[in-house]
């Protein structure tokens, strides 16, 4: 029986037109939805980028806080209280806030600033291109990322990127570049800008309260989550291991912001219209070749083997299609998005969940053929 | 299902035998009776016709006795299994071991070579390919189409697809071959050509060539002819007799 699955192959490899719109339409089903669901996490990831540019253990904010790009401020004397926690080996103070530079041509930017503690400079970003970052001690010192660094960033108006040594402002006061780092993107879009936390602190709006966070680390041998726990505990602050802020900060996107619903409507769309483009093309094959059909069934081809004969058409070309669009998902990951805009992130679980799709796409499709054809009566293939 | 070997049968056996079919078609109203009672009967190693006016019911007649067509009524036996008495899925077997079809419009698979298209019947029982293939290869070599296994059906003539069609309906050694018009679509020269070709396929031991038609002029191909009318089959002609209905058939 498996070479008449070879003859369905051939009878529908032999209608060229809709052999290729089936395949286009679940490819095109198939990129749409994986490429929406990268991006989309690509995005997600943006939101919690921070934890990876500052690498540090426990984060500690105030209580009202739910995610890693909120502030409210505390009081300086926090940072002690966090300090003086059983199993807390050392905590700093973290300025982040969104400000604006002035570039050489007069323009305003946002940046990202980040007050690193001027002692340690504990959450340095962990790649300096070019630079020091022991320099950030030197007053009116400021370290940008590539993104700042860019033609008609932050330097706009000197035709170049910013180098180390260069100059633009922050509220009025002078920041020179003392060196340049990598980071991975902020979801806002805003350029890092990394100063000491004194620094920082001029540079910005003064206002009563200015702390934004603290980074702690516990003490070596202890459950990072156990003493983040006991933080919260003692201060009345909340502190956050990287994988909670991580759960927090997402579930805080889902459910306060349009992004997801508008990521999952455009991949639900991607199903659907897979299902309709695939399902109608095969459908139309199927009546195309009822005559076909109904001869292979007065011949003695049972219900059963047409269906499975159907359902092998429907899923070659599911899974070639399936193919095509995850081969040109990666062909965008890779050129379009290499730079990081639009973000990508490759899940692999993703990819056999869409395989999922897929094959349930072609199942229903070929579900409606088999209907047709069980109800078809060998008989007519004797009518003119 | 019994089976025999051919050779143990007799010549005159009976190939099929029904007896009272009744078949409707749609309800109400659009109610037609196509079969109003039919008898028939054929015997094996004959080349058997059913001829008659435009909507008597042989189409009806020759579907139901094939197998492809379920009957409101009346008993159809064929080849010793009685077709009334089985269920759709022991049919659709009964069919694909016993039955070769042969169709007005050829019905060949316009995507598929000469050759995956006369395998069909075998790969349909279960034989490997390269049987099949060889089987449907040696096939198209006897109806004159030996080395054209590659083409494709919309390469070929008329005549030399219903050839194609003969391979098909013969390729699985059927003792019962079934044909609808298989001439009408083609020019008298190819309409004799293809009867040369299914009169050879009748003398094979113990098989029945069962063919509907409209063309006198292939009447004399036939060993025994049933006239129907108004849904019923009202005469046979064999013998001494058929020779006069010829004659009187083909003048008229
Ligand atoms: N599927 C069907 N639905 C409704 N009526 C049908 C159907 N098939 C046949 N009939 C009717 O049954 C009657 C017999 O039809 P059938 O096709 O058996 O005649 P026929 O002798 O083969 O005619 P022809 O020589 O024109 O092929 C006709 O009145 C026809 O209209
Ligand atoms: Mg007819």
């Amino acid at each position: 029986m498996d070479c008449m699955f070879l003859i369905a192959l051939k009878m529908l490899l032999g209608d060229r037109p809709k052999y290729w719109m089936l395949v286009g339409g679940l490819a095109f089903s198939s990129l749409l939805m994986t490429q929406q669901y990268f991006v989309f996490q690509g995005l997600l990831s943006w939101t919690t980028s921070h934890m990876r540019n500052m690498r540090a253990s426990i984060w500690v904010v105030e209580s009202r806080v739910d995610q890693v790009n909120e502030t409210k401020a505390m009081r300086d004397t926090d940072v002690n209280r966090v300090r003086s926690v059983d199993g807390v080996d050392f905590a700093v103070p973290l300025f982040q806030g969104v400000l604006k530079a002035r570039t050489p041509d007069g323009a305003d930017k946002m940046i990202q600033m980040i007050g690193l503690h001027s002692g340690t400079l504990y959450g340095r970003p962990a790649r300096m291109l070019e630079g020091d970052i022991e320099q950030l001690r030197l007053p009116n010192s400021v370290v940008i990322d590539t993104l700042a660094a860019e033609t008609n960033r932050l330097g706009a108006g000197m035709g170049r990127p910013l180098r180390v040594g260069d100059t633009f402002e922050i509220n009025d006061r002078e920041a020179r570049v003392v060196g340049i780092c990598q980071t991975e993107r902020h979801f806002f879009g805003y350029p890092y800008v990394f100063a000491s936390y004194d620094q920082a602190l001029q540079y910005a709006p003064r206002q009563r309260k200015m702390l934004s966070m603290i980074l702690a680390e516990p003490k070596p041998g202890l459950d990072t989550a156990e003493v983040a726990r006991r933080i919260s505990a003692a201060t009345g602050l909340r502190a956050f291991t990287v994988p909670q802020f991580e759960k927090a900060t997402l579930k805080w996107v889902w459910t306060n912001t349009g992004i997801p619903i508008s990521f999952l409507t455009t991949i639900i769309l991607g199903f659907v219209v897979g299902v309709a483009i695939s399902g109608q093309t095969f459908y139309s094959f199927v009546l195309e070749n009822l005559r076909n059909l109904g001869a292979l069934k007065a011949m003695g081809a049972g219900n059963g083997l047409l269906a499975g004969m159907l359902l092998v058409q429907s899923l070659t070309v599911g899974l070639i299609g399936f193919g095509i669009g995850i081969g040109l998902t990666a062909l965008f990951g890779l050129t379009v998005a290499k730079g990081g805009q639009p973000p990508f992130k490759l899940e692999v679980p993703f990819l056999f969940q869409a395989m999922g799709g897929v094959v349930l796409i072609c199942a229903l499709a070929a579900l409606f053929g088999i209907r047709r054809v069980a109800r078809l009566e060998p008989a007519i293939v004797f009518r003119g | 299902m019994v089976s025999h070997e051919p050779n143990s049968r007799n010549l005159s056996e009976r190939a099929i035998s029904a007896r009272g079919v009744v078949k409707a078609f749609g309800s109400g109203d659009a109610r037609t009776l196509a079969l109003k009672g039919a008898d028939f009967e054929a015997l094996e190693g004959e080349l058997h016709l059913i001829v008659g006016p435009s909507g008597c019911g042989k189409t009806t007649l020759l579907s139901v006795l094939a197998g492809t067509l379920g009957c409101d009524a009346g008993q159809v036996e064929v080849l010793g299994s009685m077709l009334t008495a089985l269920s759709s899925a022991e049919v659709t077997r009964f069919r694909c071991r016993h039955i070769g079809f042969i169709f007005q419009q050829f019905n060949l698979i316009p995507t598929l070579t000469l050759l995956e298209n006369v395998s069909v019947p075998m790969l349909l029982q279960g034989a490997p390919r390269r049987e099949a293939e060889a089987r449907a290869s040696e096939r198209l070599g006897q109806v004159g189409l030996g080395g054209r296994e590659r083409q494709r059906p919309t390469q070929l003539s008329g005549g030399q697809q219903q050839r194609v069609a003969i391979a098909r309906a013969l390729v699985h050694e059927p003792r019962l071959v079934i044909c609808d018009e298989p001439t009408s679509a083609l020019d008298s020269v190819t309409g004799h050509q293809i009867m040369d070709l299914l009169s050879g396929a009748a003398r094979a031991p113990g098989r029945c060539v069962l063919i509907v038609t409209h063309d006198p002029r292939i009447y004399g191909y036939a060993d025994r002819i049933s006239e129907m009318e108004d849904g019923r089959v009202t005469a046979v002609h064999s013998g001494h007799a058929l020779g006069a209905f010829i004659q009187a058939a083909q003048r008229s």
